[in-house]
């Protein structure tokens, strides 16, 4: 049915809703600021939350970081929760693709032996670190204040269950699907010397409270020594061994990477211009931070790549400390 | 690993063992750091946990599986919302009246889908399991899409029509607001427990249907693709949320028998809780659908009554019973609608929808489906207020009602067993003295004092001068307590509210439509009968 009306009298009474021409003047919204912005609730809260009766259930007062405005920390992506999900949709298409051309010629288990253990030994691990980052994630969107903010951290959740499966299939796809590189590599985790300096430091943002401080533990940080120690440095020296077939996995992982910095840098840069105050607090923090998880991938790294550990974990981080200098942190 | 194992052929996997290889076993045992320094919410409520690992996620989706699904669902939702936009959907529904109760849906609802996603991440934190932590973020993500694609749909309607434009705004500060406000407040602030029991058993798995139903149906009924389509996409995360709730539900009494007395405890709670917000929905069905699809006593009845009933019976082998205060709402069916709109009648000029008497023709469907209550306590009272507005001297309640300390409803209903007498409780806490409306929120109350006390119930701030925008002067010779309250609550006074007779939105809906703004009593305006018979109108431009 088709309504007849006479559109010459029709003009809308407002063109946004009211707290987004209050921002962003008369115009027309985007899917993204009507998510988004001011979304949250900030006024009159009723109870105490019986886990934390000092703030209300939404508070600022979480961090140390100091806002005049909680949504001036905008998402460059613009996702909301139907182009976030259509996005990783068509990514994942790709991804499958990739798995399935994997799988099909056996790339992964045709690679040697030692090519294989490597893999299981310096990789696999990795999906415990990722369900590390869901949990540090699902913190700063727990507990962080403002749409704008909690979010894409809730999105970025989901994204480390994601990521954890995704490397879980690289292990599955070496060990034929018995599940045996799995096994293997929670042991490592758990036990093995090479990998529990890092857990130590995961284990440590568990219990950091500040959830601000978690976002650049986590998210800045870890994922940027992380990453591209694992996923190119580690990779490519695999790939110099044992041809591609790890790489076109990896590649996936770069790639979320490398979307993900983009959000987190206008994050990070955002915040760090609103005050000195700020400043200082994320340059300790990322130094605190990096000083901490630097040392602990040195015995994989060793392991991993022999005599070029050294330069490769000096590149990852110069990258870091060139990155975080950018965004105008002194470290 | 092993090199013979690397020649056989690698393993089918069936999707179950596939997601448990790709789920379990991601968590670890942490020894760094002491385990209850990392889950730290989940022991003071008094749960007993032995373990964690029985229980099942019911979902079973892997992520990559998860954007999939809800990315195509998503594909299909915003294809039919942008068709909506580009042709003015929003002028197919009904009538303007329909439009009143999207208002109550974008400011009271929208936001409590907000509060849900927070709720479930807070869960997604803090439970120790893999699975369970897992349901809780697909929860959390999917509560943040209930609120977006809200949000998309109702912006739209919000565009031409008053009182839609201020929802995060408003929620914050309407007074009737605080009903649902509150209510998800209350849930978020309690334990992770208690809050899974209130929000993913008694609101979604014992009550969803009550709402979604009628809800939905009403929305189909009157024209509203826009809501019918979120609705109905937003159906099959309900179904998951609701396998969850009964999941949630089993494992808890199965886990210890020390959890039975604190679950009976949040059930009677949660659902009598629950009962009061939907209770809204009982205003919406009986008075605000111009077209109805059935009466709050009916849904009532099939939603709850048959339906809970058997739940209940299922649930009794674990020592369960159904919810201590079920037998009041069963009372109270054929009064709820009529008392609820009867106040927001009185109170027009204050609430941020417009509100009218029901015509002849709604006034029989009522003596219909009511026969027990309608004709003999309700009927009167509407004709009466009709004599009085033909009349020139309408009824106005000039004072705003006192909230119930717990559930924030104006203290409204009546007793039990008598529809003529008020039903007020009062509790002494501190040397102060608390009102609630009923037996059921004096029982929450007098469970938890100290939690309640805090609430923030708006008519008390407005009378206390705490509800004015900065700058207000209440020394002034002009001052309006009641006008700046409403500035402060975001409602526009004289525009949003009142009688919806003369309102800019039956106005504007006869301009632009030519159709009239209340399908039951004929147009308002020459606009309508203008385009009715094109010669009259002509007629009139030529003499
Ligand atoms: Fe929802
Ligand atoms: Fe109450």
């Amino acid at each position: 049915m088709t309504v007849e009306i006479r559109t010459k009298g029709v003009k809308p009474l407002a063109i946004s809703f009211g707290h987004l021409q209050r921002r962003f003047g008369d115009k027309p919204a985007t899917r993204y600021q009507e998510a988004t912005f001011d979304i949250q609730s900030t006024a009159n809260f009723h109870y105490k939350p019986l886990w934390d009766p000092e703030r209300e259930m939404f508070d600022a007062r979480r961090t140390a970081i100091v806002m005049k405005d909680w949504y001036a920390l905008k998402d460059p992506r613009q996702f909301y929760y139907g182009n976030y999900t259509t996005t990783r949709a068509k990514q994942q298409d790709a991804i499958d693709r990739t798995l399935d051309f994997v799988e099909k010629r056996d790339l992964l288990r045709g690679l040697s032996q030692d090519t294989r253990e490597l893999i299981v030994h310096a990789i696999v691990p990795l999906r415990h670190y990722e369900w590390g980052a869901n949990t540090n994630s699902a913190h700063v969107s727990a507990y962080g204040f403002g749409t704008a903010i909690t979010s894409p951290a809730m999105m970025n959740t989901a994204d480390r269950l994601g990521m954890a499966q995704h490397i879980s299939r690289i292990g599955l796809l070496i060990d034929g699907n018995s599940g045996d590189s799995l096994q293997a590599a929670q042991a490592l985790w758990t036990d093995h010397a090479d990998w529990q300096p890092l857990r130590r430091e995961v284990e440590r943002m568990f219990v950091t409270r500040d959830w601000f401080e978690v976002f650049v533990a986590q998210l800045l940080v870890a994922d940027a020594l992380v990453y591209p120690l694992f996923f190119q440095q580690i990779d490519a020296a695999i790939a110099g061994d044992s041809g591609s077939a790890l790489s076109s996995l990896s590649d996936a992982l770069m790639r979320w990477y490398e979307e993900t910095a983009k959000w987190i840098d206008a994050v990070i840069k955002t915040a760090a211009a609103e005050s000195a105050d700020n400043k200082a607090l994320l340059s300790g923090w990322v130094q605190t931070w990096r000083d901490r998880l630097l040392p602990t991938l040195t015995p994989i790294a060793q392991r991993a790549l022999g005599n070029k550990a050294d330069d490769a974990l000096a590149a990852t981080t110069a990258a870091l400390n060139a990155r975080a200098a950018k965004l105008g942190l002194a470290v | 690993m092993a090199a013979e194992g690397n020649s056989k052929p690698a393993k089918k996997l069936s999707l179950k063992e596939n997601y448990a290889l790709l789920t379990r076993g991601l968590g670890w045992e942490p020894s760094y750091e002491k385990k209850e320094d990392i889950f730290r919410y989940i022991s003071f409520e008094g749960v007993k946990i032995h373990d964690w690992d029985k229980w099942e996620d019911p979902f079973r989706l892997t992520m990559d599986a998860y954007w999939k699904y809800q990315g195509e669902k998503e594909r299909k939702l915003y294809a039919i919302v942008d068709a909506f936009q580009q042709h003015n959907g929003q002028f197919n529904v009904t009538d303007a009246r329909y439009v009143q109760a999207l208002k109550l849906f974008i400011n009271g609802i929208t936001e409590l889908e907000y509060d849900s996603h927070r709720g479930f991440n807070i869960l997604a934190r803090e439970f120790p399991g893999v699975g369970p932590r897992i349901a809780a973020q697909m929860q959390s993500l999917d509560e943040l899409r209930h609120a977006t694609t809200q949000i998309h749909t109702i912006s739209q309607y919000a565009k031409y029509f008053t009182g839609m434009n201020e929802f995060p705004y408003q929620f914050d500060r309407v007074w009737y607001l605080s009903i649902p406000k509150s209510f998800f407040e209350d849930a978020v602030t309690s334990g992770p427990f208690e809050f899974i029991v209130a929000i993913s058993f008694a609101f979604e798995y014992v009550l969803t249907n009550l709402a979604f139903m009628p809800w939905m149906s009403g929305a189909a009924f009157n024209g509203d693709m826009a809501t019918v389509s979120f609705g109905f996409s937003a159906q099959s995360d309900e179904a998951r949320h609701m396998t969850l709730g009964i999941e949630v539900i089993k494992f808890l009494l199965e886990q210890d028998p020390g959890n039975v007395p604190l679950v009976q405890k949040w059930i009677d709670k949660w659902f009598w809780r629950g009962y009061r917000l939907l209770s809204l929905l009982a205003t919406m069905m009986d008075y605000m659908l111009p077209k109805r699809v059935m009466a709050w006593n009916e849904a009532w009845e099939i939603y709850y009554e048959q339906n809970g009933g058997a739940l209940f019976a299922d649930l009794a082998r674990y020592g369960i019973k159904p919810p201590k205060r079920a037998p009041e709402t069963i009372a109270e069916k054929g009064h709820v609608a009529h008392q609820m709109w009867s106040v927001f009648y009185g109170v027009r000029d204050a609430v941020g929808f417009q509100t009218w008497l029901p015509s002849d023709e709604e006034m029989a469907w009522m003596s219909e489906k009511y026969p027990d209550t309608f004709d003999k306590y309700y009927r009167p009272r509407y004709e009466y207020w009709k004599s009085l507005e033909a009349a020139g001297t309408p009824f106005k309640n000039a004072t705003l009602p006192q909230l119930c300390q717990v559930c924030q409803w104006p203290c409204l209903f009546t007793e039990s067993g008598d529809p003529t007498t008020l039903s007020l409780r009062e509790s002494e806490y501190q040397g102060q003295t608390f009102h609630t409306c009923s037996d059921g929120c004096k029982d929450i109350f007098d469970d938890t004092p100290e939690k309640y006390v805090h609430a923030w119930l708006p008519v008390h701030q407005i009378y206390q001068g705490n509800c004015f925008l900065p700058g207000v002067d209440p020394t002034a010779p002009d001052f309006n307590p009641m006008y700046e309250a409403l500035r402060y609550m975001g409602i526009k006074p004289g525009i949003d509210g009142g009688d919806y007779k003369g309102s800019a939105d039956a106005t504007n809906w006869e301009n632009w439509t030519s159709r009239p703004a209340n399908i039951h009593e004929g147009a308002y305006t020459d606009a309508v009968r203008d385009t009715a018979n094109p010669a009259d109108a002509s007629a009139r431009k030529t003499s």
